[in-house]
């Protein structure tokens, strides 16, 4: 694929620009025909939406800026500001608001669609393992932002999250003192906070650069989890996936506005619409429900260095997904049991999720262990063990044999 | 063992079901339901109904609670009450504020403008809870915003919450009319100068005593001024100061949807023609 076929341009210009910086047969190799497995679902229709979002937060995080203020007396006024008095501000914070959210829920069907088709098995391991640092950065760059409109949950999210860093053994309470910038969750967090916040989103793009770019060395994933074998396999891109993620793009966005339009506050915590207080504590410290999952594991273990390693472990388990799969076969549509166990696992999620939104007690504290410990036996034994014990279903030859039967079967009469 | 597992999953999910109701016992109430004006996707402000809301805050709730975040200019915006601009001017003048230095360097008094905020009750919060038993009174600019009227089971997470909203307004109007006797096992521990009230959110005990007494304030336009009505109006009122561009977003939203819808059905055409050439 890096071999790029030379175009002519018929255009001096563009042939002069060719000669000098190869840009315009670039985006046709890689924008316009890049082929394209044809059997992609709707669920590939993701990484484009990702996309459009991300363009979305720095889109309206750059004019917020224009309006906030980073400062612990003025940044909660500022945010009403841009609510109250700014030109249509009450969309445009909504929109950056309600979009996190857009954007972690399409970040999470992205990823467990990679779970399902098996997207993360050779040659993409890669490609899946820039796309767990993507997840990294984007929670960081969310938990950030959340803390920068100052309001009470802002404040205390803070304040719980950074204390984590305070099981790190020996040096645990001077790095907290170090990420603080005091003596205690102030003026000088909430600037390199709001400095921090503005950067990640770069780092991200420059990633995002890079996960496509390991995507276009071996190809999209499919369905049926086999490689490309010819031509009659693919369609470019352009018009064929062009189109087809528009569409799925429009479609998502049309969610996206319900919620940002008809139900802004549903996905947020409405003491949040109180001024941060550093001497009232929230009755319930809840982070937004992208993280409820962590938080859930983060509380299910007693111990807080242990819960804080299980919290980050959670994540960092993925990047070793690719060996820890033991299955040759990707698709999990070709492997009976491991799809009861990917819903099991789906399942377990949501399960950690609720369990994070609720108080760790009693029965909730039994649920979340369960439930941890659930997460963690799916990727250290049954997803090895099943690779092994598993008989997968015959896989079909190649993408034209399983989505164009007449033909194949007319080939195999022949 | 695939049928196994799933019927496992079910089992699970439905002893969380169980479990759920039992484990969101609540102390407070949950918010009395009101049907307002500005609820679901077209809703609007009642412009009588905010008005009279805000002759209600204006005469007995900014006694003691400041809306910071308001200006007298917003009281003639589109979207709220909508008083015409002499009246606004007219409401502002009824207060002083301090302005300058003048030339001279000192400070003077002069009549609010419909620029100025509103004028606070206190001159700071020391102040404020000196005068009120050590409470602090909540200033109310964003009252039916940080308040959630209904919240714990699954069921008003996943179904109230969604419709009627996060119960803001029904809650400011559930705690202005829940005052009531406490029960009697409660009622030896009332705490000195606290009132009973079950939809108070930090607590039963509250320590407004009920600010809304029957004909509390003489409408302009002829409503009878009963407790429920001044707190329906009162709460409107304050869900409009909430977010006071709310009619707008509703408005620009159900454009964008329609935008949107188009443009999905037309994209929808065009990739299944693009895709016929491909696909028998």
């Amino acid at each position: 694929m890096a071999e790029h076929a030379p175009y002519e341009f018929k255009n001096p210009v563009a042939r002069w620009l060719e000669s000098r910086l190869p840009i315009l047969s670039f985006t046709k190799v890689h924008l316009l025909d890049y082929p394209t497995p044809r059997n992609l679902n709707y669920f590939w229709t993701f990484g484009a939406i990702l996309a459009v979002m991300l363009v979305v937060q720095i889109v309206t995080g750059i004019v917020l800026v224009m309006h906030f203020t980073p400062h612990v007396d003025f940044a909660f006024d500022s945010i009403e500001e841009i609510r109250r008095d700014v030109n249509y501000g009450n969309i445009i914070q909504k929109m950056h608001q309600v979009g996190a959210s857009m954007f972690f829920l399409a970040v999470y069907i992205h990823i467990f669609r990679g779970l399902y088709y098996g997207s993360y098995k050779p040659p993409r391991e890669v490609l899946w393992m820039i796309g767990v640092l993507i997840l990294l950065v984007m929670m960081a760059t969310a938990f950030l932002g959340y803390v920068l409109p100052w309001g009470q949950m802002s404040f205390w999210a803070a304040k719980v999250i950074t204390n984590l860093f305070s099981a790190i053994p020996f040096f645990g309470e001077s790095i907290v003192t170090w990420l603080w910038g005091g003596f205690s969750v102030d003026n000088p967090t909430l600037n390199r906070f709001f400095s921090l916040h503005y950067l990640l989103p770069f780092v991200l793009v420059g990633l995002v650069f890079l996960h496509i770019w390991a995507l276009h060395v071996p190809g999209n994933n499919n369905p049926i989890g086999v490689e490309v074998q010819s031509g009659q396999d693919t369609v470019s891109f352009h018009p064929y996936y062009t189109m087809k993620d528009l569409y799925g793009i429009v479609v998502f966005l049309l969610l996206f506005a319900a919620f940002m339009f008809f139900a802004p506050d549903y996905l947020g915590h409405p003491i949040n619409y109180a001024k941060a207080d550093p001497l009232v504590t929230p009755t319930h410290i809840v982070p937004e429900w992208y993280f409820l999952p962590y938080y859930a594991i983060l509380r299910s273990i007693p111990d807080k260095l242990l819960g804080v390693i299980a919290m980050f472990g959670s994540i960092l388990i993925l990047f070793a997904l690719p060996w820890l799969d033991t299955s040759k076969v990707r698709s999990a549509n070709y492997r009976p049991i491991y799809r009861q166990f990917f819903w099991l696992l789906v399942i377990d999620s949501i399960i950690l999720g609720i369990v994070g939104s609720n108080p760790p007690e009693g029965a909730w504290l039994t649920i979340g262990r369960i439930a941890t410990a659930y997460y963690f036996l799916h990727f250290l034994v049954i997803v090895p063990l099943v690779g092994f014990l598993e008989v997968p279903r015959p896989v079909p030859k190649s993408i034209s044999e399983a989505v164009l039967p007449p033909r194949s079967e007319f080939r195999a009469a022949e | 063992m695939s049928r196994s597992i799933s019927l496992l999953a079910a089992a699970l999910l439905g002893l969380m079901v169980q479990l759920v109701p039992a484990l969101a016992a609540d102390e407070k109430l949950p918010a009395k339901d009101v049907g307002f004006s500005f609820e679901g996707p077209f809703g609007t402000f009642d412009r009588a109904q905010v008005q009279r809301g805000y002759q209600v805050y204006k005469e007995v709730c900014a006694a003691c609670h400041s809306m910071s975040l308001m200006r007298y200019r917003n009281l003639g915006e589109p979207g709220g009450p909508e008083f015409p601009p002499e009246q606004v001017k007219a409401i502002a003048a009824e207060y002083k504020v301090t302005d300058g230095p003048d030339a001279a360097g000192n400070m003077f008094e002069r009549p609010a403008l419909p620029s100025d905020a509103f004028v606070k009750p206190f001159p700071n919060d020391n102040a404020a809870r000196a005068a009120n038993g050590g409470a602090l009174p909540t200033d109310l600019s964003l009252i039916t915003k940080s308040r959630a009227g209904w919240s714990g089971s699954l069921k008003t997470l996943y179904t109230t919450q969604l419709i009627k909203g996060m119960g803001g307004p029904e809650y400011v109007y559930s705690v202005l009319t829940g005052y009531q006797d406490p029960p009697p096992e409660l009622a030896a521990e009332a705490p000195e100068g606290k009132h009973y009230n079950p939809y108070f959110e930090n607590g039963h005990w509250i320590g407004m005593p009920p600010p809304l007494t029957e004909g509390g304030v003489t409408y302009a336009d002829g409503t009878q001024a009963t407790v429920d009505q001044m707190a329906k109006d009162v709460s409107a009122f304050l869900a409009w100061a909430g977010e006071p561009k709310m009619e707008e977003r509703k408005r620009i939203g159900f454009q964008v949807m329609v935008y949107l819808l188009v443009f999905a059905v037309l994209l929808y055409l065009v990739k299944r023609r693009i895709w016929g050439r491909h696909e028998p």
